[in-house]
């Protein structure tokens, strides 16, 4: 086994990449008191450090190599014209400090892009502010936070959350100073209305679903429960993680929802999964819309319409430095503007179809949770498998000797050894069908040839790596190694 | 691994031997099959209260964290510092090495409203499908 050596350990005193010219202008020093000593930098040529970096690139997966089917995070191909628009100077080349008359450009995407997820989604407005997801559903619980103070409303300290929501909800809520309400889910997936009227009242802030949910169903009955929170004065928050599966088909706003995010970095393509950063913008029906972070971007009509930055008049205040992850806004302008109104219905019609494919190929040889027509992912369990002794872990581990990467596992905690599987829009029908096979090669394999599963990966240049160490001992940190002194060098 | 007989045990997984005024808890062998490999385990303090139904602590496997729930009120006595040390005891020796916490018992009543062993093992072997 080839171990890439870390920078620093190819390290050599002295070794450099660049000689920078002399100064043609007055030195400045830096303050005495921000200087540091033994700071340890790796010196390295230019083509040790590019040749270090490819190869840790082909040790990689990625969505530009094969398909990632890893569910609920959408991992869809990236398109490259995004990547393009984002360079333009006028767009990369600009600080958040400038005049707003010398980047009206920008701020007139940014506007832009307001309004085009608002209307995508049936809002009044929108903040590009937070930065993830998480970071969005933590704009939205405040903002549902600071319209129940202004009413005098102080009583309502529960947030009311599914089991089957992704963890960033419940902990969003706790962060938000407000206690959480579990409610399960019914036998069909669905969260358990019954439960929902036994748990809304006059201390219920709201309600944080996501729909379609993390099982990859669509709620069938989200007008009741968004019916019942609303009766009981509380409001619905929907974590948009899943919106990619009903763009063009269906808007959150006409449901009755007040207050979502959008995951910029699943829906709308923008880089994702350590490559980053994301984007999480939110969006609120038109009361909320004076709590949005602030300072948001708006038009100012005339004949030339000019673009300024305004303070929304009960903001629950700024969630990020200087406007959000611009960059991100851009390309997700781009994605969408790609593909107008139609095309946009259609990547959602596609990764729905995608997902039904794929599941009415493998319902035969794997134990499927919920067994309904799903929305863009579904989940799988590998409990026929565990019989044979070959578990969910070992299942997603020989999917690495396909040259696939494998689908989330464990989640969502509802649904014993689960394998959720989003295949995205992006994929071709030869690319659907290889993963069919390979899923069901190994479901063949562990049932006559368990220890081939249990004992993968084969073909990786890594094996089967040790998870609990790597738990136990955490070691993130490059440390010199202490040389040993001469005289023990001597005595060898 | 059948359920130990002088054992109670909980919904949420979680196991308990009476001792006069004082209860020893820990997690099932089905819970630790469930939870995988044990890397990390956090208790509370003696002299700490806990309350029937509430998480007292986290344990942390490669595949989740999971909070643990006291079966019945009291107030602990003693927790497992070699289980802290090496949390793999609980894959280990779940009902015997890797106890958690002893509890001094507030209502000793409470013990009666827990699962014997039977019933536990036929409610784990449902909760598998």
């Amino acid at each position: 086994m080839a171990v890439e050596p870390l920078i620093h350990e190819l390290s050599k005193p002295g070794r450099r990449a660049v000689r920078i010219p002399a100064p043609d202008v007055p030195e400045t020093p830096l303050p005495q008191e921000l200087l540091r000593d033994g700071l340890d930098w790796p010196e390295a040529s230019e083509i040790d450090v590019i040749r270090h970096y490819t190869r840790l690139s082909q040790k990689n997966h990625a969505i530009d190599i094969n398909t990632y089917p890893l569910g609920s995070c959408t991992m869809k191909y990236n398109p490259k014209i995004n990547e393009a628009v984002a360079r333009y100077p006028g767009f990369a080349g600009i600080h958040p400090l400038q005049d707003p008359a010398t980047v009206q450009g920008a701020l007139e995407l940014m506007v832009e892009l307001q309004e085009m997820l608002a209307e995508i989604s049936g809002f009044a407005a929108v903040t590009l502010q937070p930065a993830a997801g998480a970071h969005g559903e933590l704009t939205g619980v405040l903002i549902m936070r600071a319209y129940h103070r202004s009413r005098g409303d102080t009583g309502r300290t529960k947030i009311l959350v599914p089991d089957s929501a992704h963890g960033t909800n419940p902990a969003t809520a706790v962060m938000a100073g407000f206690e959480v309400v579990t409610i399960p889910s019914d036998a069909r997936g669905n969260v358990d209305l019954e439960q929902i009227r036994v748990h809304a009242g006059p201390d219920t802030a709201g309600l944080m679903i996501t729909n379609p949910n993390t099982l990859g169903l669509w709620d069938e009955h989200i007008a009741e429960v968004v019916r019942v929170v609303h009766e009981a004065g509380g409001l619905v928050y929907n974590d948009g993680a899943n919106f990619n599966a009903i763009l063009g088909i269906a808007r959150p706003g006409d449901l009755g929802i007040d207050v979502m995010h959008y995951n910029l970095h699943k829906t709308f393509s923008t880089p994702h999964g350590g490559g980053g950063p994301g984007s999480g913008p939110v969006g609120v029906r038109a009361d909320l819309a004076e709590f949005l972070p602030g300072p948001i971007v708006r038009r100012v009509d005339g004949d030339e319409p000019r673009y300024e930055w305004f303070q929304p008049a009960r903001s629950v205040g700024r969630l990020h430095t200087f406007h959000g992850n611009f960059g991100m806004h851009v390309r997700a302008y781009c994605y969408i503007r790609m593909h107008g109104a139609a095309g946009l219905r259609l990547v959602s019609e596609d990764a729905v179809l995608n997902a039904n494919y794929l599941l009415a190929s493998l319902r035969d040889r794997f134990d499927v949770a919920y067994d309904r027509t799903c929305m863009h992912e579904f989940v799988l369990s590998g409990n026929r498998q565990k019989r044979n002794g070959v578990r969910t872990l070992d299942i997603a581990k020989r999917l690495l000797d396909f040259g696939l990467h494998p689908p989330t596992t464990y989640f969502p905690l509802i649904v014993p050894e689960a394998i959720m599987i989003e295949p995205t829009e992006t994929e071709s029908k030869e690319s659907l069908d290889y993963l069919i096979a390979a899923l069901r090669q190994i479901a063949d394999e562990a049932e006559q040839t368990p220890e081939v599963v249990t004992g993968a990966p084969h073909r990786t240049e890594y094996k089967r790596l040790d998870e609990v160490a790597a738990n136990r001992t955490l070691n993130l940190r490059w440390t010199r190694p202490v040389e040993p002194a001469p005289e023990a060098a001597a005595a060898d | 691994m059948a359920a130990p007989k002088d054992l109670r045990f909980t919904k949420t997984h979680e196991w308990l031997r009476r001792d006069g005024d004082v209860v020893t808890i820990g997690i099932s062998d089905h819970a630790q099959n469930e939870l995988g490999d044990i890397t990390y385990v956090e208790l509370p303090e003696p002299g700490d209260a806990v309350s029937r139904n509430e998480p007292f602590g986290v344990v942390e496997s490669v595949k989740a964290a999971s909070d643990v729930f006291a079966p019945v009120d009291g107030e602990v006595v003693e927790r497992n510092e070699s289980v802290v040390e090496a949390p793999d005891l609980v894959n280990r020796s779940p009902y015997e090495q890797a106890w958690l916490l002893k509890i001094r018992l507030n209502d000793p009543d409470q013990v009666d409203l827990l699962m014997d062993a039977p019933a536990y093992d036929v409610y784990a072997e449902t909760a598998k499908h």
